[in-house]
């Protein structure tokens, strides 16, 4: 929903656009929303109506056009409209769906609200000031894109802080969770957000294959490990060298390419790995998998309850198992920031600064004689190796990897974080990641959606839902990401942090 | 031999549904140079819209009449595949004209993603049974071999003959055709003459969508079986269909969906099945490679 529409016509105009808009929802939501194909008893098909579904989904639309078209209003009296909206349309929902049966009408009670709010909006709308709202945010902006020295340190300091934190706070038992499923999975995904980032925001090649490199990491790992036995420390850098060196593989011949070729032939590439892992039993055990791989040793001292080897007994602390997961944080973020260094650092040097001309035009870069070809390749191999750590990473924390965790879908929330980041900007991906991963896990947690929904009620389902949904909206918004300003890679006298609006990406 | 025309006769009908698909991605392609990756996610969901006619005829109207459940099935898939089309490009496509380069792609990966778990969510992950419809069967026995050939092959392969030859009617001699072929060989000059781009452009995703749309029909009626991940390896195969034959030529889309479809099948009956997927994937790679233009498709002359 675009609440930026110009604001032409009168309110006839912005009646008459909403009904169009929301009698095309009935139209595209009658077949698919409004009649479910469930299995009856004997397996055959049958058709389950659904109508206020339907009902509910065009009045939504209905409410969300008028309140962007209404003539005159201003921005904040335009959201009330709409999240009264919003509101009778879940309201609605829950009707249909029986689950607050003694709510009385919820519609006539959703309609009365909505219509308060337009009467609402009419007497606002000459004292709303859009001006003041676009200061805020500017404001907002330019707080987010001045990163000073301070606050670097800051964050990298709270994040190292972390686990002790909750340790201290929660203890083994309450804090596991935290660094768990929280620290190490958040930090997993700004890792190969930040590799990505890489490919996709500082050369502006579309990878959708991503994965694949994640997976022969991990499988590096695997195989290696149980194999030859080879320990952690050494597979890490050779998973990550394999990785690059499968970025070349299939670099070379697909980088001449056109930036659409380009994604889809990467898409098929990840497609290809994950085929072969399933197929070719004799090495990679097929969907079963690769169990027990060794677990993760503090550099040779592993994390068990031994008096004499184990790592507690060494340190003199008490055996718990959280130690294991702490090291594994620490691990993590480790990885993590020597990505984000690797890439700051590689973004000064000429290499840095050729990807970002390229991703900017690559007719002029050509002209000037940048190698286009083998700078592509620099940045896809690159890429490709942050992925590889992350993947031996991956296997040594679950000790367990099979083709199930490298699909189409991993490639595309990957995609997702570093588009809704801000393709090229470093804190926008970590922000993402952080909202993406971990504001996830949190709904899976509220227990106030179950209330509402119903037991089965499980918001992991809409994930993927969302994540595209907002790739096109952030897309049409702000196609430059949320935090869209960037401190320029090279400069002559004073750093001034410029709005993405200049550093876009060729415009047409 | 007997196998060779069975696998024959196989290749040609999945390969006719490639065809269909591939026109979709070819078309779009040409007018707007983007791919539109979300395509083979509207084929998946034409498949569900059909079913969903099928049943609501057949169960809640009781039309008994098996051809003319069919027809009023195709047609309502086509309507309201063509109306969903037509939203997604007016709400994720058409306000990214003149965006950054990546924007349209990136907008139709994420619209992709959107639509096969919005199906996924407000239909369910599990595969949908279809009711078996066109069963019978012709055998005829070649070599030893028993070739059959059932009457839904017949039926795939005739009305996806039958809608091209309207298809390509419609391209070469109405109007709309006409400010297609302009649109796609120069949109500014086109808009100077007169032609309402932006309408062509609609109209261009609206066709593309009920050729997919009848892709999607035939398929839920070939396999008998339909989910909400369909969407992915046949849009990759058809958008390979569409390279192989050269991106932009319609002739070549229908080409090079038969013979992926040829490939695929022969693929799997002669070397081994568990890789039939990958077999697609190379040929879109050796071809962007070797042959970036295609069979039939016109270099692409890079202007600065």
């Amino acid at each position: 929903m675009d609440l930026r529409q110009e604001t032409g016509g009168g309110l006839w105009e912005a009646l008459r656009d909403a009904g169009a808009a929301a009698l095309v929802t009935a139209g595209l939501s009658f077949p698919i929303l409004a009649l479910r194909t469930v299995e009856n008893l004997d397996n055959k098909l049958e058709l389950e109506q659904r109508w206020p579904l339907m009902f509910g989904a065009a009045m939504l639309v209905f409410f969300g056009r008028l309140a962007a078209r209404v003539p005159g209003a201003g921005v904040a009296a335009r959201w009330i409209v709409f999240v009264c909206a919003a509101f009778a349309a879940i309201y609605l929902v829950i009707d249909a769906w029986g689950m607050d049966a003694d709510f009385p009408a919820p519609e006539l009670v959703a309609l009365a609200v909505a219509l308060a709010a337009m009467v609402g909006l009419w007497l606002t709308a000459p004292f709303a000031a859009t001006s003041a709202l676009a200061r805020k945010q500017q404001g907002a902006r330019a707080f987010l894109g001045a990163r000073s020295r301070h606050m670097e340190f800051a964050g990298v300091f709270a994040l190292f802080a972390f686990p002790l934190l909750a340790l201290w706070l929660l203890g083994p038992q309450g804090s596991l969770k935290w660094i768990n499923n929280y620290g190490v999975q958040i930090l997993i995904y700004v890792m190969l957000g930040w590799g990505l980032n890489i490919v996709v925001g500082l050369a502006g090649l579309l990878d959708l294959g991503y994965v694949a490199f994640y997976a022969v990491g991990a499988y590096t790992y695997a195989l290696l490990s149980t194999v030859f036995g080879l320990s952690f420390w050494i597979c890490l850098p050779l998973a990550g060298l394999f990785a690059a060196f499968w970025g070349v593989l299939l670099g070379i011949p697909v980088l001449r390419l056109r930036g659409d070729y380009l994604a889809i032939v990467t898409l098929g590439f990840g497609e290809i790995i994950r085929v072969v892992l399933i197929n070719w039993t004799d090495l990679t055990n097929g969907y079963a998998g690769i169990s027990s791989i060794p677990r993760i040793t503090f550099f040779g001292i592993p994390f068990i309850d031994d008096d004499e080897t184990g790592f507690a007994a060494r340190f003199g602390l008490e055996f718990s198992p959280i130690h294991r997961t702490i090291f594994l944080f620490y691990l993590i973020l480790c990885l993590a920031l020597l990505t984000n260094a690797a890439t700051l650092r590689l973004r000064r040097l000429p290499i840095g600064r050729a990807w970002e001309a390229l991703r900017e035009d690559e007719i002029a870069c050509r002209s000037l004689g940048v190698d286009t070809v083998s700078t592509k390749l620099t940045a896809f191999a690159l890429g490709a190796m942050f992925a590889g750590f992350a993947g031996a990473f991956f296997a040594v924390r679950q000790n367990f990897v099979s083709p199930e965790s490298f699909t189409f879908g991993e490639s595309a929330t990957i995609l997702a974080i570093v588009v809704l980041g801000g393709m090229g900007s470093q804190l926008g991906v970590a922000a993402a990641a952080v909202a993406l991963i971990g504001g996830m896990e949190i709904l899976r947690e509220l227990d106030i959606l179950k209330q509402v929904f119903g037991e089965s009620f499980d918001p992991a389902q809409y994930r993927m839902l969302v994540f595209g949904l907002a790739m096109v909206v952030m897309m049409i918004w702000k196609p430059r990401g949320v935090v869209s300003s960037r401190a320029p890679s090279i400069y002559l006298r004073s750093r001034a942090a410029i709005s993405g609006e200049h550093v876009g990406e060729g415009r047409g | 031999m007997g196998n060779f025309l069975q696998q024959l006769i196989n290749g040609v009908t999945l390969g006719s549904i490639y065809g269909l698909i591939a026109i979709g991605y070819t078309m779009v392609f040409g007018i707007i140079g983007m791919v539109n990756f979300a395509h083979g996610d509207v084929f998946m969901l034409s498949a569900f819209i059909a079913l969903i006619f099928y049943l609501a005829l057949t169960q809640m109207f009781g039309v008994l009449s098996l051809p003319l459940a069919f027809i009023l099935v195709l047609l309502g898939a086509m309507v309201f595949t063509g109306l969903w089309n037509w939203a997604i490009e007016r709400v994720a496509y058409r306000p990214l004209r003149g965006s950054f380069r990546l924007a349209p792609l990136i907008s139709a990966i994420g619209m992709s993603i959107f639509l096969s778990n919005f199906v996924q969510v407000v239909q369910g992950p599990r595969n949908k049974p279809t009711p078996p419809l066109f069963t019978d069967l012709i055998k005829v026995e070649v070599g030893g071999y028993d070739v059959t050939l059932s009457y839904k092959q017949i039926m795939i392969v005739s009305v996806t003959a039958l809608l091209l030859a309207g298809f390509w009617f419609l391209v070469q001699k109405t109007s709309l055709g006409r400010a297609q072929r302009a649109c796609e060989q120069d949109r500014k000059m086109a808009a100077l003459l007169g032609v309402d781009v932006n309408r062509t452009i609609s109209m261009t995703f609206v066709i593309g969508a009920m050729l997919a749309a009848v892709a999607g029909t035939l398929y839920m009626v070939y396999y008998g079986v339909v989910n909400f991940a369909d969407g992915a390896a046949p849009g990759l195969k058809a958008f390979t269909a569409a390279v192989f034959g050269g991106i932009g030529s319609l002739q070549g889309a229908v080409i090079g969906g038969l013979i992926i479809g040829l490939v695929e099948v022969f693929f799997s009956a002669y070397f081994s099945s568990d890789y039939k997927d990958v077999a697609p994937y190379a040929i879109l790679i050796v071809t962007l490679i070797f042959m970036p233009s295609g069979l039939l498709g016109r270099p692409e002359v890079e202007k600065v």
